[in-house]
């Protein structure tokens, strides 16, 4: 194998080796991830129970399905964040990376999609155990859990493209970390992260669908959790390859600038 | 022929912030931040051929690492033209960067967690070096460095010399046909700073590489360079042989003699300091050493004389300190 395949496997395999030395912080790390959910799924259940059995169409059983899918599709969202960039302007390995024959997410890229390994693995027992709690009722079709397969790497790289996007503000001001904050709390409202989408108002369903958010939360876990025709999923990973386009284009545009204004103030 | 590097009227200006200490500022700063331009380069010319090696040297804050950069490509140019091996190296076309190396002293690239043979292993895929001549190259840098099977240990428990030969390996693996060096020996102990220097001289000569290196320890520059180009305040003050730099910027000259007589007064001759084993230093102005030697040799019996200029890290020690004019 060459090219491009042959550095992301050896990348992802070497960001393997990596998480597996520290077995102690990624089960923190887990535990530090479950707790979200956990804490949004009692709340919602009761809110379920209190209207007698449902909420926007979800029982407990449904909910418990979403949040449990959750935690998986979470995980897959954890990509190079842009305080990683004020570290590695800081630190000089920014200005290693720029001069490798290589554009500099295709590590990034490579490195969380290796961890993904670890922490799939990981997740395993920990779903088993929410499963045997709080009896989810999953809407499973070959089609769905094919559509969930593929939406979830989506995710992972519309996620990637658009934080990156973030991340290359420290090009210019060296601190990204606010406007992050502030994608993050659209991106905590509007993708189904909070709460399912369909249980938001009209208004705020109307305003999350100019957003790459849902896109990266809330669609994948419904591809599994709610029943959903075949041409709605598949129109989904159109939507999100539409995502991935336009997230690819954006940071083409905003690279080419970033590079010029680069002052490696690290090293 | 077509140099190595080639900068014409390369220059490079920052906009930096500027305020007092204190809440006070701070507080201003809120509302206004006084800037300043920064000359960091400025009008730099320089011609390198193939398979020479130069030292750049100059003060702190003199230009030297934003010149690097310039050449390596991470940073634009804000005026003027740099070609490297034919490329502009601001385009940053992996052709040119699977060309070159900058390798920085103080600067990690190794995964911190890993034996560096595992990050050696992805520089194989990232520079696309067939398997046969990436195993080959490894194992002759981890020999002439002699690393041995430290290349198989995490990187964070290997010395900063060791760490630093480990970077250097890494950093050759795609054997770059130019090379800059940003104080490669940096906080390196005086072994681990010659066989460095080695290192980098057999590089040149085995695989005919253009090498450009910074460095504040002379004994490198010294080793590795006959050439040398001094920066200073972001201009260049002067480019041309190591030897002569002396000669350029000093305007003495140090007659080394062994009277027969050692109780003879060699006052009268100039600025005279014994420097043990009945020998004395006289120092006199550049252009009167021969007329003053002449006078010596007519006038006390000597055993012995020699004349120098001073030692080149006195002459740097001068023009850093000074405020040296840019030559035309």
């Amino acid at each position: 194998m060459t090219g491009l395949p042959a550095f992301y496997l050896a990348a992802a395999r070497q960001s393997v080796i990596q998480r597996f030395s520290y077995r102690a912080s990624n089960y923190l790390f887990m535990a530090g991830m479950l707790a979200e959910p956990v804490i949004y799924l009692i709340v919602w259940s009761t809110v379920a129970r209190a209207q007698g059995g449902s909420v926007g169409g979800y029982t407990p059983g449904s909910l418990a399905a979403y949040y449990i899918v959750w935690t998986l599709v979470r995980n897959m969202n954890v990509v190079y964040a842009p305080a990683g960039f004020e570290h590695r302007i800081a630190t000089g390995r920014m200005s290693g990376r720029l001069l490798l024959p290589l554009h500099p997410i295709h590590y990034d890229l490579a490195g969380f999609g290796g961890a993904k390994v670890v922490w799939i693995a990981q997740w395993v027992p920990v779903a088993a155990v929410l499963v045997l709690v709080f009896r989810p009722e999953f809407h499973f079709t070959v089609v769905g859990v094919l559509v969930f397969l593929v939406a979830i790497w989506g995710a992972f790289v519309i996620r990637s493209l658009f934080l990156w996007l973030i991340g290359l503000v420290t090009f210019w001001t060296t601190r990204a970390s606010a406007l992050f904050e502030l994608y993050l709390v659209l991106e905590l409202l509007l993708s189904g992260r909070l709460v399912p989408i369909t249980l938001l108002p009209q208004w705020m369903q109307n305003a999350a669908a100019w957003f790459p958010f849902e896109w990266t939360f809330g669609f994948p876990i419904d591809a599994v959790v709610t029943p959903r025709s075949p041409s709605v999923l598949l129109t989904g990973l159109g939507v999100q390859a539409l995502w991935v386009g336009i997230g690819s284009l954006l940071l083409a545009v905003v690279w080419r600038r970033a590079v010029r204004r680069y002052t490696g103030v690290g090293a | 022929m077509t140099p190595a590097i080639e900068a014409v009227g390369l220059t490079r200006s920052f906009t930096v912030t500027e305020r007092d200490a204190g809440l006070r500022s701070a507080f201003g700063g809120l509302f206004h931040r006084p800037t300043r331009t920064v000359h960091a380069v400025r009008d730099v010319n320089l011609r390198i051929e193939p398979g020479e090696v130069v030292g750049f040297l100059g003060a702190n804050g003199a230009g030297k690492t934003t010149t690097l950069k310039l050449l390596a490509g991470l940073l634009h140019p804000s005026d003027g033209t740099v070609q490297v091996l034919g490329h502009r190296p601001a385009r940053r076309e992996p052709a040119y960067l699977r060309r070159m190396a900058l390798v920085m002293g103080n600067r990690y690239q190794l995964q911190w967690d890993l034996p560096a043979v595992d990050s050696y292993e992805l520089n194989r895929t990232i520079y696309q070096i067939p398997r046969d001549q990436f195993r080959r190259t490894r194992d002759e840098l981890v020999e002439l460095l002699e690393l041995g099977d430290l290349v198989r240990k995490p990187v964070r428990t290997l010395s900063l010399g060791e760490r630093m030969k480990a970077e250097l390996v890494g950093s050759l693996l795609h054997q770059p046909e130019v090379l800059f060096l940003d104080e490669p020996t940096l906080g390196l102990d005086v072994v681990m700073q010659r066989r460095i220097r080695t290192f980098v001289a057999d590089y040149n000569r085995s695989r005919g590489a253009t090498v450009l290196l910074t460095s504040h320890y002379m004994a490198d520059i010294e080793a590795l360079c006959r050439r040398v180009v001094v920066i200073h305040r972001g201009r260049i003050l002067y480019d041309g042989e190591l030897s002569r730099l002396g000669e350029r910027f000093t305007a003495h000259r140090e007659i080394e003699v062994t009277p027969a007589d050692p109780a003879v007064d060699l006052s009268p001759y100039g600025d005279c300091r014994p420097c043990g084993d009945g020998r004395s230093r006289i120092r006199v102005p550049a252009d009167e050493a021969p007329s003053v030697m002449a006078k010596l040799l007519a006038e006390v019996q000597v055993t012995d004389l020699t004349v120098a200029a001073p030692p080149i890290e006195d002459v740097i020690e001068q023009i850093f300190a000074s405020n040296a004019e840019v030559l035309p």
